[in-house]
């Protein structure tokens, strides 16, 4: 045990632990599968804030996201250029929000970037219906997902433009029962 | 600095200060944050040293050190709680082969085990190790000792596996405790400390409990009503981000397909009721069957009970014999789920619904055997009650016989007879001994039904369809046996009723909670390696949702029943008088009367008098029924209100969208609002009738009034109407036929959509 760890300074540590839904010893945990995604590239020593990002080939790679069926589209919203290049305070940050902790609004302005496939700000039906072929593997025939997709919009659109823009979308998904169950990664 | 700057400044320290404590719940990248952080500190470092001039300074510049001591100790806390919490990696395992609910069992047993835990804490600590250190030893007063009659056998395993011979007469049970007021040099006292231990665990269970539903229904999402968004829910929040094995992972893409294509094939079809009379015929004889064998069961076990109590007069049992009572018990419970869900295919019901009957039904099923083993074991009780009034005289006469011997044989009357043996002192039937040991012999038994049926259930099958796979004729893995998949229900009940059977009898055996302890903790490790290796995934997934406060409400409801055995025992059934640390008072509660009297200070004593006076007991009952009135229709005020909120919300939603698609009104009353439009087709063009005009142009007035509504519809001749001298007059003949004259919303304007009116 003992508190002589020398990646990050103290103040730091503290900073993350305002920042996140995460204690000290998690972090530090967190530090080391970072490292382990790319051993060569991620320094140990933290402490002057490196300007390191790990490419999102890797990032996808991991255990917890490996089966996701969305997994591309997780890494790509909490990346700042879009590409799924993920800096480790956006790798913490990703899993943060996926956390048990993390407060149903939080988690639903992220949801809704996640199913946003072409990132304008709406869910549209081309959004829906890459969410469910996903999600089935190309199952379904094309009428049965034309017609699960209008249903869909029909239910939670509330200003009526057929795409759901946040608003529909945050109360379509407060009322959901098992949303905070089901997303959740745990780390 | 003036008074006024002053306090904008510390508002907006505070600003900043809320700021830092929920940087956290921002949507923002993590850059951003770290910056917002930083900021907000540094503003606060520097401004809480300006604001610390002046008066009070010093006091100020303590409770800020203070505050920032305790903040930096709150966090030290949680990661060391966040440290403490035991199996994470183990769930996470399971989490990711078998899904967030399988998992949400071994949460739960987590949960279980840390109050477990707390409580045999609590027992231990304040009951068991001070008699054990403080109190007199084995073997000096009858209470602790083997008698004469039974020392040969005390050591025989079948006597120990029993909880007879020296388990009897140990720490375990009730029995072995002294009723000394005061025991050793710290003067503590047992018999209100046990007391105390007993009602205090039920009353941290209670605390618990509560607390653990009321953060649950706090995180449940609220009411949303089944069906209403149901496409959009299956599309967001069916995949379980927590699965991280492959296999898992298909069946799960298999799943979500099939509840697809069954919300399509709903969708496109209104099913029809073949037959609805059979239906409700099937359903009555299902419920009649189950009603029955409920019944059965409850019988059996009353009878399996009367029958031990006629064992126990005989010597030469069998091992069968001797423990008939748990062994059927627990068959019952093993036989009847599997029995109720095979009637309940008769009832047709979807699964959901079906799942929900089929968790009452064995809730019911255990209720009733519990109980009706405690009205048996009452039975037992009463026996040995009347029991001990004869063995009182009994020894009371013994002893008076062995000293008028003595002396008889000794002609010298100064010296004292020796004491008796403890061993030979003739003992009293000491019914909460046996009513504990009761207890222990069926959470034992129930433990090891539990791990062989886990064991044989699960194992064995899945040993059998592995191997005998290869030379069985047809495939044993996706055919009839397969592998089983993980009962959550079964195994949460499970757990709910056994914690209902510690409550019930950790007052007369203390012993009994260290047991739970080592069964859960056991039960964890044996359990998850149990699902990893014999288990498979569920195929069907239809979670109940909300079940989480499901399986808290059962908890709480058999917290509150095994309560009332319990209390209704301390309260009127009177302690042995030569057995346990209540032994020779009248009532148990005496204790606590005895306490005030004695260990408190006078005035104590007439402020307990007073409290418990019933002029004063019965208002405050009374305050609180009216309490619980008037909470009750608040809350049901809020209801009504939220649900017209809500139908509003839906009107305005409706007409938006029509307004978009220039459709008509699909609203009924607004349908019927026009409707009861006058229809202009039919006014008289005379000026004469213009008095009948006037009481008709006063409604399209109004009507065209509403919001939202483009009055560009509006007609001169209502102006000319309304300004027309006398509009009082009575009308005396019946409007004629009118013209076709412009009507207000006519085939001019089209505000809203509005219906046609007639034309004639």
């Amino acid at each position: 045990m003992g508190n002589k760890q020398t990646i990050f300074t103290d103040e730091q540590l503290d900073a993350y632990q305002d920042c996140t839904f995460f204690t000290r010893k998690e972090i530090l945990r967190l530090h080391g599968r970072y490292h382990e995604l790319a051993p060569h590239l991620v320094p140990m020593d933290y402490t002057n804030d490196p300007d390191v990002k790990v490419p999102l080939a890797l990032i996808v790679n991991m255990p917890e996201l490996k089966e996701n069926p969305f997994r591309n589209r997780i890494v790509e919203s909490f990346s700042e250029d879009g590409e799924g290049n993920l800096s480790f305070n956006e790798f913490v940050d990703m899993f943060s929000v996926l956390s048990e902790t993390a407060p149903r609004e939080l988690k639903a302005i992220y949801a809704f970037k996640i199913y946003d496939f072409n990132t304008d700000n709406f869910i549209c039906m081309e959004d829906l219906e890459k969410t469910l072929n996903r999600l089935t593997k190309e199952e379904l025939t094309p009428e049965e997902v034309k017609l699960v997709c209008e249903k869909s919009i029909e239910e939670a659109d509330l200003d009526g433009d057929s795409k759901l823009s946040f608003a529909d979308f945050e109360n379509m998904i407060s009322r959901a029962p098992d949303f905070l169950s089901t997303f959740h990664i745990r780390i | 600095m003036s008074e006024g700057e002053m306090a904008r400044l510390m508002e907006e320290v505070e600003e900043k200060k809320k700021l830092i404590a929920n940087i956290r719940n921002k949507p923002w990248r993590m850059k951003r944050r770290l910056e917002h952080l930083k900021d907000a500190q540094q503003f606060v470092d520097k401004f809480e040293g300006a604001l610390g001039k002046g008066k009070g300074r010093k006091l100020y510049a303590y409770k800020v050190m203070m505050t920032k001591k305790w903040i930096k100790f709150q966090r030290d806390f949680e990661n060391f709680k966040t440290a403490c919490i035991p199996w994470e990696r183990k769930i996470k395992e399971v989490e990711s082969h078998f899904g967030s609910s399988v998992a949400s069992y071994f949460i739960f047993l987590r949960w279980m085990y840390g109050m477990n835990l707390v409580l045999f804490g609590l027992t231990f600590g304040l009951v068991v190790i001070p008699e054990l250190l403080m109190g007199l030893p084995y073997g000096t007063i009858p209470r602790k000792t083997v008698p004469r009659a039974e020392q040969d056998t005390a050591m025989d395993y079948s006597v120990l596996m029993d909880f007879n011979g020296y388990c009897k007469y140990s720490v375990l049970f009730y029995g072995y405790y002294n009723s000394q007021r005061t025991i050793g040099f710290l003067k503590f006292r047992l018999p209100l400390s046990y007391l105390m231990v007993g009602l205090g665990t039920f009353g941290y269970s209670l605390m618990v409990v509560i607390r653990t539903m009321a953060r649950n229904a706090d995180v449940g999402g609220g009411d949303g009503e089944d069906g209403e968004f149901t496409f959009a829910w299956k599309m967001f929040t069916s995949w379980d981000y927590l699965i991280g094995n492959s296999e898992t992972a298909d069946n799960k893409y298999a799943s979500i397909t099939t509840s697809f294509k069954e919300s399509i094939v709903d969708e496109q079809e209104n099913q029809k009721d073949e037959n609805i009379h059979l239906r409700r015929f099937l359903r009555v004889l299902a419920n009649v069957m189950i009603i029955c064998s409920l019944g059965g069961s409850g019988y059996l076990i009353y009878f399996v009970v009367k029958r031990s109590q006629d064992f126990a007069t005989r010597d030469d049992l069998s091992w069968y014999e001797k423990n008939e009572v748990e062994i059927v018990m627990s068959l019952l419970g093993l036989v009847c789920p599997p029995l109720f869900e095979t009637i309940a295919e008769l009832e047709d019901y979807h699964p959901r619904i079906a799942l929900k009957w089929q968790l009452g039904r064995i809730f019911a099923l255990f209720l009733g055997n519990l109980y009706t083993f405690l009205f048996a074991l009452f039975d037992e009780v009463n026996a040995k009650l009347e029991e001990e009034d004869s063995i009182k005289n009994a020894t009371i006469w013994a002893m008076k016989e062995y000293y008028a011997n003595f002396t008889a044989y000794n002609n010298d009357s100064s010296a004292t007879a020796p004491p008796i043996n403890p061993a030979d002192i003739i003992r009293g039937p000491c019914w909460e001994t046996t009513v504990g040991i009761e207890f222990v012999k069926l959470t034992v038994s129930d433990i090891q039904v539990t791990y062989l049926t886990i064991l044989i259930g699960d194992f064995l099958r899945a040993v059998i369809v592995r191997f005998l796979n290869y030379c069985w004729c047809w495939d044993l893995e996706a055919g009839f046996p397969s592998y089983a998949e993980f009962d959550i229900s079964g195994n949460v009940l499970g757990l709910v009723f056994n914690q209902g059977m510690i409550w019930m009898g950790a007052f007369y055996a203390p012993g009994l909670v260290g047991i739970n302890v080592l069964r859960l903790l056991t039960s964890m490790y044996y359990q998850c390696w149990a699902v990893m290796s014999c288990n498979v995934p569920h195929e069907r997934v239809f979670k109940a949702s909300k079940s989480n406060n499901f399986y808290m409400g059962l908890l709480l409801l058999i917290l509150f029943l095994s309560l009332l055995p319990v209390v209704y025992t301390i309260m009127s059934l009177p302690p042995s008088f030569d057995c346990g640390p209540f032994s020779g008072k009248g009532k148990m509660f005496d204790v606590i009367s005895e306490t005030i009297d004695l260990d408190l200070p006078a005035f104590m004593g007439t402020l307990f008098s007073y409290a418990a006076n019933p002029g004063l007991i019965i208002p405050a009952v009374l305050l609180m029924v009216l309490a619980i009135y008037y909470l009750n229709s608040v809350s049901e005020a809020y209801i009504n209100s939220n649900n017209e909120l809500k139908k509003k919300m839906q009107m305005q939603r409706d007409e938006e969208k029509n307004r978009r698609n220039n459709t008509n009104s699909t609203n009924q009353v607004m349908k019927d609002l026009e409707d009861l439009l006058p229809n202009r087709s039919l006014a008289p063009k005379a000026p004469a009738e213009s008095s009948a005009d006037n009481d008709q142009g006063g409604k399209p007035a109004k009507v065209t009034g509403k919001p939202g509504t483009a009055a560009t519809g509006v007609n001169l001749q209502k102006d000319v109407s309304l300004a027309s001298p006398n509009p009082r007059i009575a009308v005396t003949h019946p409007p004629g036929p009118r013209g076709p004259g412009p009507l207000p919303g006519a085939e001019t304007s089209r505000s809203r959509g509005r219906a046609q009116p007639s034309r004639n």
